[in-house]
């Protein structure tokens, strides 16, 4: 079987260290230091309160699966998700290295990375 | 000031093709408003207001196509809201003929995804690198079917919805689809050809999804004394909403339920009348799980009782308490364009009236109601309503 192949999007200004932790094998969430709350996706302005008094933390890398689809249509097949990380925000993700049998909602993750078409790595979950 | 009743659908036109590979995207919605202004009575010097979602639309905006049909305009809005664009072009129709800004409002939508071999449910769709949540997602393989897929998993987790139950509503509209010699799908299917065909997207199924269709349609609405002038059954708009529904930034995601909670708040409002008055729903129906879902956020019934709502045929005409979708819908009759909000405000222009065909007519067709969801009930999107009332 064929080995899926993630490609990378690009940046957009500001999102550079995001992609560059991941090259490190590090999750980064981007945080409101105003009142302490993580947002994702990341970006320059908080979404909940359009702050722009942002920092970057380093993500636990655990989370459960909120909700999944194994996508047959495609050959390979993947697994996309939503897994909401322990530090309370949702993103979405490919389930990976993990037996179709295996996933369920609430299912305890943890990331790992996965290379990328240009160099880049892309964080992606397996199970616990 | 309230808007009920200000304004009346007076033009409602499908275009009878699924696949047009020798008409261009611009002729398609050129015949498409033809057709509606024919079946109101009006030509297009008497249009004034041009409604169209930008996406569906070549050029920019609706300027080229405005051109192409030769209109004259005091009043233009290429808002695009996906799929649902076209109900909510009706409330905006309806807002710009209350406040004196056109007269007559025509709305138009075309698509050629079939001829132009779009891989509209399976594929990931690239956007623009500024689309700023694109490098966050694309690289995971979001496409149509998973994306709902993902919505359909989570309510069966949270509610025990099942196959079988998401099964009935692609059941149901087959059995309308039987007498639309248009439709694409006319088979009466049975729950377990539903559950039994391949698996597109766990845990949806090949017949759980829309057809992928050429088409168009469109709409003429304008203002009460031109209404009254014209020899058409009077439908009038009595109640609009909109809104949108996102993940926000992540806190609290909730893909259980869609936008159509609020805009149906909206609409029921302005209408001042109950989901139980509602005696037809036109549902936008991209998959099985977007109609149950839309259903219990209409109010039609409790959150994750839709699932029970919809099985045993009670969304069939004649047969069921809420009969849905009675030209087949997106599930068998037609998809134009990957955007199914036109022909859901068509079909139910044609129940108020009374000019759906005789097998699947609702006997009562006082209210009815139409409902889009454009964009993704995985990620994002804007939900929008129509009630509509025979005079």
């Amino acid at each position: 079987m064929s080995e899926r192949v993630y490609q990378f999007v690009g940046t957009t200004p500001g999102t550079e260290p995001y992609w560059d932790a991941a090259k490190e094998g590090k999750l980064l969430l981007r945080y409101n230091k105003d009142d302490g709350q993580p947002h994702y996706y990341p970006r320059q302005i908080c979404p909940y309160t359009l702050s722009t008094n942002l920092e970057w933390r380093e993500a636990k890398g655990t989370g459960v699966i909120y909700t999944y689809s194994i996508m047959h249509a495609a050959k390979p097949a993947y697994v996309i998700a939503y897994v909401t990380l322990d530090e309370g925000v949702s993103m979405m993700t490919n389930i990976v290295d993990t037996p179709f049998d295996q996933i369920k909602v609430g299912q305890k993750v943890k990331v790992v990375f996965k290379d990328m078409d240009d160099g880049h790595k892309l964080p992606c979950f397996k199970v616990a | 000031m309230s808007l009920k009743g200000k304004a009346y659908i007076v033009g409602a036109w499908e275009h009878p093709t699924r696949k047009a590979p020798d008409i261009s995207l611009m002729q398609l919605h050129a015949e498409c408003a033809k057709g509606a202004l024919e079946d109101a009575g009006l030509t297009s010097k008497d249009v004034d207001g041009y409604f169209c979602a930008a996406g569906d639309t070549p050029g920019l905006g609706g300027m080229s196509m405005a051109e192409y049909m030769g209109l004259r305009l005091k009043h233009y809005d290429s808002t695009d809201s996906g799929g649902s664009s076209y109900n909510l072009h009706v409330g905006h129709a309806l807002m710009a003929i209350a406040t004196g800004r056109c007269n007559v409002a025509l709305v138009t939508l075309a698509g050629r995804p079939r001829s132009e071999g779009v891989q509209t449910g399976t594929a990931p769709r690239m956007g623009n690198v500024q689309q700023a949540e694109l490098q966050f997602e694309f690289p995971y393989g979001p496409a149509t079917a998973n994306m709902y897929a993902m919505a359909a998993r989570r309510h069966m987790h949270e509610f025990g919805t099942t196959s079988e139950q998401l099964a009935w509503v692609k059941v149901a509209a087959s059995h309308h689809a039987q007498y639309n010699p248009h439709a694409m799908l006319q088979k009466v299917v049975t729950v377990e050809d539903v559950v039994n065909s391949p698996m597109v997207s766990d845990p949806l199924h090949r017949l759980d999804c829309c057809v992928i269709s050429d088409g168009g349609g469109a709409l003429v609405i304008t203002k009460p004394e031109i209404a009254k002038s014209l020899k058409r059954p009077l439908v009038k708009v009595i109640g609009t909403g909109e809104a949108n529904k996102a993940q926000w930034g992540g806190r609290n995601l909730d893909l259980t339920y869609s936008a159509g909670r609020e805009s149906g708040q909206s609409a029921f409002e302005m209408a001042g009348v109950k989901p139980s008055d509602i005696k037809y729903a036109s549902i936008y129906d991209s998959f099985t799980i977007t109609v149950v879902m839309q259903l219990e956020d209409l109010g039609f019934c409790k959150k994750g009782d839709g699932g029970k709502f919809v099985s045993d045929g009670n969304l069939i005409s004649g047969v069921g308490k809420l009969p849905f979708n009675t030209d087949g819908g997106g599930l068998c009759s037609n998809h134009p364009g990957n955007r199914g909000g036109m022909t859901k405000v068509i079909e139910a222009v044609r129940q108020a009236r009374g000019e759906a065909h005789p097998k699947v007519q609702v006997k009562d067709h006082s209210i009815v109601l139409a409902h889009g969801t454009g964009g993704s009930l995985g990620t994002r999107h804007v939900g929008s309503t129509v009630i509509l009332e025979r005079e």
